[in-house]
């Protein structure tokens, strides 16, 4: 059994409204020193499957068909084995 | 053909909101109109009395709304939900060349799905352009002026005059439409080149301008786009909220017109099919 800790990215160069906007609070809040706010979504996926190259194909093919899209999004994760399984 | 003899599928799911309105759309022209929860279409969990077929369908429209709470991306979680099982039933039924609309969440469904821009074939695997954040970062909700720059490809608006202007509100949160950057380019010169671009935000003097007449930042300034056929639209404002003109919010403010300017839009793909049929 693994759990795989995806996180989904903005590619360089696309827009992070969201980012900018929560700097610009930081800042209103006296948090002068952040100079940059990135955003990305985080996605904790357990599988049931014991083999590591099949969890790893699995985890590849559900970040194209559904977590991220290609346009925008860059995604990386890691896996690993899930405790008393 | 009259309009009670065109069937028009009105699809929903968990979180759509505009269903309604657009029921009434097309109700008050006459059509015969439903309202479709996806089940019915894939027949899962529900009577068989429920149960519905796609292909008896002339117009499918995917209304507004938050569909699965616009979880993972907006219109993802539907997409994959209509891909699982109508993948190859939806395929068919555009390359028939039957209509599909999709407003709002509509568009980002569509457009998740595969099937616009469509530039190299119906479907694509992948999604080849992303509805995104607006660039305000906040869901923008009000009036937005549409400029009409087809050049008649489009079944949803041939009613239209080239240059018109319709005021058509905005809601949402994820509206701008990018293409992949390294491809943007030649993507624009495509879609121009097949006719593709249908709406365009403009200001009150009908000239493309910035925020706040463009309420997401799309480049180009781009509120809708139809497929190489002109046969599938999505657009991210609702005509489905201008039908009358007591719903035009200026209507106690001179605004002369007898209906609201979102009407021609079900007037105009009621005509097209009526025609063909």
């Amino acid at each position: 059994m693994f759990i795989a800790d995806i996180r989904i990215t903005l590619k360089k160069g696309v827009a992070d409204p969201e980012g900018k906007n929560t700097r610009k609070a930081l800042e209103l809040l006296g948090f002068t020193e952040v100079s940059e706010v990135k955003t990305s979504k985080f996605f904790s996926i357990h599988l049931n499957t014991a083999d590591e190259a099949a969890a790893r194909a699995q985890v590849e093919k559900i970040c194209v068909a559904l977590l991220s899209n290609p346009v925008i999004n860059e995604y990386s994760y890691e896996l690993r084995p899930e405790k008393g399984a | 053909m009259r309009p009670e003899d065109v069937k028009i599928c009105i699809l929903r799911i968990e979180g759509t909101n505009c269903e309604d309105e657009s029921l009434l759309a097309f109700k008050r022209l006459g059509a015969n109109v439903e309202l479709v929860h996806l089940k019915q279409l894939t027949g899962q969990d529900v009577w068989d009395s429920e149960k519905r077929d796609l292909m008896d369908y002339h117009i499918l429209m995917i209304p507004g709304g938050f569909s699965s709470g616009d979880y993972v991306r907006a219109g993802a979680i539907w997409a994959a939900r209509i891909k699982s099982k109508l993948s190859s039933p939806l395929t068919e039924f555009i390359k028939e060349g039957r209509a599909v609309l999709g407003v709002c969440n509509g568009f980002q469904v569509l457009v998740e799905m595969g099937f616009l821009p469509g530039i190299d074939g119906v479907m694509s695997q992948v999604p080849q352009a992303v509805l995104t954040t607006n660039d305000s970062s906040r869901f923008e909700c009000r009036p937005t002026l549409l400029k009409y720059v087809n050049n008649f490809n489009c079944i949803f608006t041939h009613k239209l005059n080239q240059g018109q202007v319709l005021l058509v509100p905005s809601a949402h949160a994820e509206g701008k439409l990018l293409f992949p950057t390294e491809k943007a380019e030649k993507i624009y010169k495509d879609l121009e080149e097949n006719d593709q671009i249908v709406f365009k935000y403009v200001d009150q003097n009908g000239e493309y301008a910035g925020y706040p007449w463009n309420p997401n930042g799309s480049p180009r300034n781009i509120a809708g786009i139809c497929n190489p056929s002109g046969n599938v639209m999505g657009m991210m404002p609702h005509p489905e909220r201008v039908f009358h003109r007591f719903t035009h919010p200026d209507w106690t403010r001179g605004f002369s017109s007898p209906v609201g300017d979102g009407r021609i839009i079900f007037e105009s793909v009621l005509e097209s099919v009526m025609k063909k049929l």
